[in-house]
């Protein structure tokens, strides 16, 4: 790897006046022929290229990405990352992904700034307290931390939450995992181009896909905007344009692509030191290392390409928010952007081959891509490297809409995912 | 926020509406195999631009009616009744 | 040095008669009516305003509008705190109090500051390549300190905001000479125009020097009908021509008192007009952050309008024309301008300045003066050559050029064109119901952008093809005004402390897209969102990487143009507003009976009716006893209620239930399961034959949203040609409930007829009747396992029905029983609570009712998907009851069954749990797999590390043959 990075190299750096520093990652222009090539340069494609250099020595890779790396959801996420899912098939996918976020900083070398600084699930009644009882049971079955919070345990953690008799949306209690929190999305995709860069994976931006090249029915590569590039694999990892690109390669998904909006405030002060969820409003929200309260909620209900929210929706989600912590009405909205998601009926993704030999897929993460990241890419690759699906990713599959094996965590807990 | 033009009370804030997703869908007869079920199900369009999608007026006359709306200008082209045939 | 008051005529905005007492710091200071927080600061000589995000460097005023990047300010009133204000935008008010933001203790003493001496070790990113050791989370605190500008409070002021949505044929946003005229001509043509102005008065630049054809355009519009709008900023452009827009009414929030603070604005507008002008572009050179150096344009409103001398001797640093103008006004204000430096090599520059001293190709190479400019060194613009001119001031002006504010036009989806010679980013045509005049479309010359504005409101008003904005009228400007071989931090971003060398840092690291730049240096990421140092940004990138600006590109703008306050955007969904709760009709009469309400999905209801001393717990036992031992009575009015009438009434029923609605005779009620297409139980009820061609429908309380709308849509979208009408009924009719061995007898004594009795009616039948003349509907149906009648009739009756029934409980030592008691009873029974034994995977096979299935002949609404593999899986989850082995330790609802210690498989998990005060020990449902073949099976169910052993057994619990139901 080029520059090591470090508190030392750092030093090293400030007396070189920073001029010591390379690209993070090569700029690299496409070679003709791979062994496997990645479309879309979000973190789950750079995650796959990068394990299938590191776990499968497979280092003749293209990652093709349509604008600039990390510019899709990754950069447009709320940076949360968590693991308390119900079905012991989800628990098993999304531990195993926060275990890789554990070391990933390391593994890098680049700081992704896993702020494990837990979460709290806010519980608005009874039949809340029996859901997240459920829950946490469930998850300890399946071996992930999960407590239940008494009221009073919640205030102490959320200071500014409105727990008073008349508030609107009462607060009962809560769930909490204390190793959910955050990291910094930029750095989880730059992270992962500059480590799978380092080992030999091509970099390749403002390359748009536009065709599949089929031999025999078979996958044997892309048609770009730099030409055409050829492999032995083609996975596809491009959240939100899934549909399009899989119909491009004459696969229809199970998918509907939906906006989902954030919002931030401005910096401010420390002032919540948590995750918070609530599952009745809708609403979530934590603080960013900057000072910014990073909020989200509802999807825009329609099906929509476009990188902007409903303003109502903007409204219901800050109402949401204020109905929590009604002293935030003075704060103010600084940014507001949204992400195209893929919703799949089961809100669980879809990873592994497809009926279209030689093209594999990555998809289906709706609301919660971000945290999916590390064993997104790292299922990903091992398919594509293997052709075999990852005993992980095993249930998660397209099948499973036809057996009916559907993996529906949002269903089962009556909470949105 | 949309516009979305109610073919009975005319033009009205999207947050009256509710969006039913993709229009004129072929429900498949209970004999059909698990993949046709499965196609009817899940496997619906999900296209980048025209859209031909049914909403109904929720909060206001409760009508189902047929948008044409673009999925990324979010420009709406036609507007018809539920049970009429798609414009193309 | 101290800022003075200029005399008259400066001074437009401020009226001298009216001073004004404020406290900045705990110091109290004077201002005068008019002016902002910022003019009166600089009256008073206050430099040092706040300190910077990351290095914590002294920062001052540095601009007059919106744009303000480092004059930011927290506002405090008693406990309350408004954090992150720009002092620019704040009014003066008697008493206002405000605090700086980012250091401690003090702005002049700042801890923080030494952030400064290490900056070489904190560069663009520092934090992606340091503190992986042991892991981020111990470093986080203290960065998290040092980070973040304002403090907010954790409670709750006394404002209030509200929202007012209109329709309108044109909106225009921005009041200068631009927006005026554009309103102006579409008002008079006949357009319903609505003016939106982001200031105090109308007006823009020209409206503070006292333009008077600004006045006449003002007078104009008024006359033609425009509603002008004051304190009023357009922040959004959404799908639809909808324009939100913010109005600040009171200038300081309320703590004590419930003011109107803020109004959002939602217009839906035919055409949109943006006139919002453009912002001026700061100069590159070392230092040029320092309390004293301010933008050129700001230094002139200053003067004109509030009267402010921001300094006594002047440095001009320039790469416009529109310099020299300043220049010319500062000095015939006395202000001294000792030299205007200017940039750009002599061919470019167009003007001159009367008296003036201006140097061409020139910058300056250093600021003398920390807190505070004392002086500044001119250096040739390639930066190493001689001479060096050290040069006295007290204020340095940047006028790097202008930067249209093309905000609008990009949120509307407008694209942007690069125009070299002013070195500026202007609309590259209209977008979508969107037409930028003026300033922000890149028409500097004023005739020129009167003229054109004025034809593009005509033409909207009109209906005609809008004119082509004719560009120009900008003098030139260099791209890129850093000087290249200097020392020192030169800011891009002043507030975030993004210097050109972070620029530079992020080009070698391959951060080169515009939004890598943005991400990677947080460049244009601060309060005021980049309005002065995007295209800086831009710039200095396209430098580094051998690019044009347009190469580089811009980020595509997004809403909100400047920040807006949470509380203005929702208005009033706020407190009981937010999703308002539901009622029940007799609402006052429970409370008078000791109801206490909780919240039951959309409706506050009574959860139980405790007497004194008693917990909701022991209430709910004791009234789920009474129940079973004489009579309750509960009311029942949120059940959901639909009538469904015509010819295809009962086919259509057929289609939407699993259970056969057809063969019902009139008066017959049957059970059923509502599916979803995925065969999916998403509500239950019952649905009762009223005769031939019309159904009684109840649905559960919280499923008759869902339940109604399915009816509809598939009646509407899939059913058209079944001849059926659905109509909600539920909030017509009140519904109580009475139920227990003596229900009868309390009906008898209330006064119903013989014709109800137990005997003369059945269980599940319906009978319609009159009750003291008031029509009712009487539904002999239970959820309690007890005889029970639930009386259905006009909600307005309902507190009578209730006060009647109630004194036959009383006398038979029956009582009110309220959800709680329900749930209990209903467990005994072993009776299915959709949405608590259920969730959004439970299939109806999994609850006992895979014979329903098979039994019906017709297909129903998720028949198809029940044959999948899937659903016919023996492993799913069945409904069973379990009962714990020590006939005393409550088995809780959420707990998970395995025979193995985690981790492991678990095998269900416990759905409804209480103690049963008719059995004197718990009882339990839970969804097991393959449970319907393991009665008597011994099980261990754990919760939160206790393990407690249980036995799958029968349901119902209580009165497993079903007698008492008969009575």
């Amino acid at each position: 790897m080029p520059n090591r990075y470090s508190a030392w190299s750092l030093l090293r750096g400030a007396l070189a006046g920073h001029r010591n520093w390379q690209g993070a990652w090569r700029e690299a222009t496409p070679k003709p022929r791979y062994d496997v090539i990645v479309v879309g340069g979000g973190g789950h494609g750079l995650a796959t290229a990068y394990y299938l250099a590191k776990n499968h020595r497979v280092t003749n890779v293209a990652v093709l990405e349509r604008g600039w790396i990390g510019g899709g959801n990754t950069g447009r996420n709320t940076t949360i990352v968590r693991s308390n899912y119900l079905y012991p098939e989800s628990a098993r996918l999304y531990d195993f992904s926060l275990k890789l976020y554990e070391g990933l900083s390391r593994d890098l070398n680049y700081n992704i700034m896993l702020s494990q600084r837990a979460l709290v699930m806010l519980a608005h009644s009874r039949h809340d307290l029996d859901s997240m009882a459920r829950w946490a049971n469930a998850m300890r079955m399946n071996g992930i931390d999960a407590d239940l919070l008494s009221l009073e345990e919640v205030r102490s953690r959320v200071p500014g939450l409105d727990t008073s008799s008349g508030a609107r949306i009462p607060v009962l209690g809560g769930f909490t995992q204390r190793r959910a929190g955050t990291a910094r999305h930029d750095a989880v995709a730059w992270g992962y181009a500059r480590a799978a860069s380092a080992l030999g994976v091509d970099i390749i931006q403002n390359c748009e896909v536009r065709g599949f090249l089929k031999e025999g029915g078979r996958v044997c590569g892309v048609q770009t905007s730099l030409g055409d590039i050829r492999a032995e694999r083609v996975g596809i990892a491009a959240a939100g344009h899934s549909s399009v690109l899989a119909e491009l390669a004459g696969l229809r998904l199970p998918v509907t692509s939906y906006a989902l909006q954030a919002l931030v405030s401005e910096p401010l002060k420390p002032l919540l030191d948590t995750v918070v969820l609530s599952p009745g409003t809708g609403g979530y929200l934590s603080q960013s290392d900057k000072g910014e309260l990073v909020i989200g909620a509802m999807l825009d209900l329609f099906p929509s390409y476009a990188q902007r929210g409903s303003f109502a929706v903007t409204q219901q989600i800050l109402a949401s928010i204020l109905a929590l912590f009604p002293a935030y009405a003075r704060l103010k909205m600084l940014r507001q952007w949204a992400g195209i998601v893929d919703v799949v009926h089961d809100s669980s993704p879809i990873i592994g081959r497809t009926p279209v030999p030689g093209l594999f897929i990555n998809c289906g993460w709706g609301t919660g891509g971000f945290k999916g990241i590390p064993v997104g890419g790292y299922t990903l690759a091992h398919v594509l490297a293997t052709g075999e699906d990852h005993p992980l990713a095993e249930p998660f599959q397209l099948e499973r809409f036809i057996s009916g094996r559907l993996i529906d965590e949002a269903a089962a807990s009556g909470i949105a995912h | 926020m949309m516009q979305i033009p109610c073919i009975y009370c005319g033009p009205r804030d999207e947050s009256e509406f509710v969006c039913g997703g993709t229009a004129h869908l072929t429900r498949p007869p209970l004999e059909s195999d698990d993949r046709q079920w499965a196609e009817y199900l899940f496997f619906r369009e999900n296209p980048k631009g025209a859209h031909l999608e049914r909403w109904r007026h929720a909060y206001g006359c409760g009508q189902w009616f047929n948008l044409e709306r673009d999925t990324v200008t979010h420009e709406i082209r036609a507007v018809y009744p539920i049970t009429q045939a798609a414009p193309r | 040095m101290s800022g003075t008051r200029l005399g008259e005529p400066y001074g437009r905005r401020i009226d001298r008669s009216r001073p004004i007492s404020f406290m900045f710091n705990g110091r109290v200071l004077a201002g005068l009516q008019g002016d902002t927080l910022a003019s009166a600061l600089l009256a008073n000589g206050v430099r040092l305003v706040g300190r910077s995000f990351k290095l914590h460097r002294p920062r001052g005023i540095f601009a007059a509008g919106i744009e303000e990047p480092t004059g930011i300010v927290d506002l405090v009133d008693g406990r309350h705190r408004t954090p992150d204000e720009r002092a620019t935008l704040v009014e003066l008010v008697d008493g206002l109090a405000a605090e700086s933001v980012n250091c401690w203790p003090s702005v002049g003493f700042d801890l923080g500051a030494v952030n400064g001496w290490f900056s070489p070790l904190l560069p663009a990113g520092f934090y992606y390549k340091t503190f992986k050791w042991p892991g981020w989370r111990p470093f986080e605190p203290a960065i998290r300190r040092m980070a973040g500008l304002g403090r907010a409070s954790l409670e709750r002021g006394g404002e209030v905001y509200e929202e007012i949505s209109e329709n309108v044929d044109l909106l225009v946003a921005g009041s200068g000479i631009a927006g005026l005229a554009a309103a102006a001509a579409a008002a008079e043509a006949g357009a319903r125009t609505v003016l939106l102005c982001a200031g105090r008065e109308p007006g823009g630049a020209l409206g503070w020097r006292g333009d008077a054809e600004v006045g006449d355009l003002l007078v104009r519009a008024r006359r033609a009908g425009v509603r002008i709008l004051t304190r009023t900023l357009a922040f959004g452009v959404y799908d639809h021509n909808l324009v939100c827009a913010s109005e600040r009414l009171a200038h300081v929030p309320a703590s004590a008192t419930r003011r109107l603070s803020e109004r959002l604005w939602k217009f839906r507008a035919r055409s949109i007009v943006a006139a919002q002008g453009a912002f001026e572009r700061p100069m590159l050179f070392p230092d040029n952050d320092r309390p004293g150096v301010m933008l050129a344009g700001a230094v002139d409103e200053y003067a004109h309008a509030y009267g402010v001398a921001c300094g006594r001797r002047v440095v001009i640093a320039a790469n416009c024309d529109s310099a020299y103008r300043v220049a010319e006004s500062l000095q015939a204000a006395g202000i001294e301008v000792v030299a205007l430096l200017d940039r750009r090599p002599s061919v470019d520059i167009g003007t001159h300045a009367a008296g003036v001293r201006a140097i061409a190709n020139t910058g300056i190479g250093k600021v003398i003066g920390a807190r505070s400019v004392r002086g500044c060194v001119a250096v040739p613009a390639d930066g190493h050559s001689a001479p060096r001119l050290r040069l006295e001031c007290d204020l340095i002006l940047v006028a790097g050029g202008h930067a249209p504010a093309v905000h609008l036009h990009s949120q509307a989806g407008g694209r942007l064109r690069w125009l070299a010679e002013s070195s500026m980013f202007v609309p590259d045509g209209n977008a979508r119901g969107l037409v930028s005049v003026g300033a922000c479309a890149g028409v500097f010359g004023r005739e020129a952008a009167a003229q054109h504005a004025a034809d593009v409101g005509r033409a909207l008003a009109l209906g005609f093809t809008v004119p082509a904005a004719p560009v120009g009228g900008a003098s030139r400007s260099l791209a890129s005004s850093r000087i290249a071989a200097v020392r020192g931090k030169q800011l891009v971003d002043l507030q975030n402390d993004v210097a050109v060398s972070d620029v530079e840092l992020a080009a070698r690291e391959n951060y080169r897209s515009v939004e890598h730049l943005k991400r990677y240096t947080t460049t244009g990421m601060a309060t005021d969102q980049g309005k002065t140092s995007n295209v800086n940004a831009l710039v200095l990138m396209g430098e580094f990487t051998h690019r044009e600006p347009a190469e580089v590109g811009t980020t595509r703008f997004r809403p909100p143009y400047s920040p807006v306050t949470f509380g203005a955007l929702i208005g009033r969904r706020v407190g009981a507003l937010y999703r308002p709760l539901k009622r029940l009709a007799a609402v006052e009469w429970h409370a008078r009976h000791g109801a206490l309400f909780e919240q039951f999905g959309n409706w506050s209801r009574p959860a139980a009716y405790p007497r004194s001393g008693e917990s909701l717990h022991q209430a709910a036992q004791r009234e789920a006893l009474t129940v079973r031992r004489t009579v309750g009575l509960f009311d029942g009015s949120p059940l959901g209620k639909l009538e469904v009438w015509g010819a295809d009434a009962a086919r259509f029923l057929d289609l939407m239930y699993l259970g056969t609605m057809s063969t019902l005779a009139p008066g017959q009620a049957r059970y059923g399961l509502l599916l979803n297409e995925n065969g999916v139980i998403v509500d239950d009820g019952i649905v009762a034959r009223v005769d031939e061609r019309r159904f009684w429908v109840n649905t559960t309380s919280a499923g008759i949203e869902r339940t109604a709308a399915a009816f509809e849509e598939w009646l509407q979208c899939e059913y058209t040609d079944l001849r059926v009408l659905v109509t909600p009924v539920t909030s017509r009719y009140g519904n109580a409930t009475i139920s227990g061995p003596k229900a009868f007898e309390v009906m008898a004594a209330a006064g119903f007829g013989a014709e109800f009795s137990p005997q003369a009616t059945r269980h599940m039948t319906l009978h319609d009747g009159h009750w003291r003349g008031v029509p009712v509907r009487v539904l002999r149906a239970s959820f309690t396992g007890e005889l029970s009648y639930e009386i259905n009739l006009p909600a307005g009756e309902t507190e009578q029905l209730l006060q009647a029934l109630a004194e036959g409980v009383e006398t038979r030592e029956g009582c009110l029983y309220g959800i709680e008691a329900l749930e209990i009873l209903r467990t005994e029974k072993g009776y299915l609570h959709v949405g608590t034994d259920t969730d959004g995977t439970t299939l109806p096979g999994d609850v006992g009712f895979a014979r329903g299935i098979d039994r019906k002949a017709a297909n129903f609404v998720g028949r198809r998907s029940l044959l999948r593999p899937a659903a016919r899986d023996p492993q799913r989850l069945r409904l069973v009851g379990l009962a714990p082995l020590d006939g005393r330790t409550l088995l809780p609802t959420g707990a998970q069954i395995a025979n193995a210690p985690p981790p492991t498989q678990t095998e269900g998990h416990v759905t409804s749990s209480y103690p049963s005060p008719s059995l004197g020990s718990p009882v339990a449902l839970a969804m097991l797999a393959r449970g319907g073949e393991r009665l008597g099976e011994q099980v261990t169910v754990h919760h939160l590390g206790r393990r407690i052993e249980a036995r799958v057994v029968s349901t119902p619990f209580v009165d497993p043959k079903g007698e008492r139901l008969h009575g």
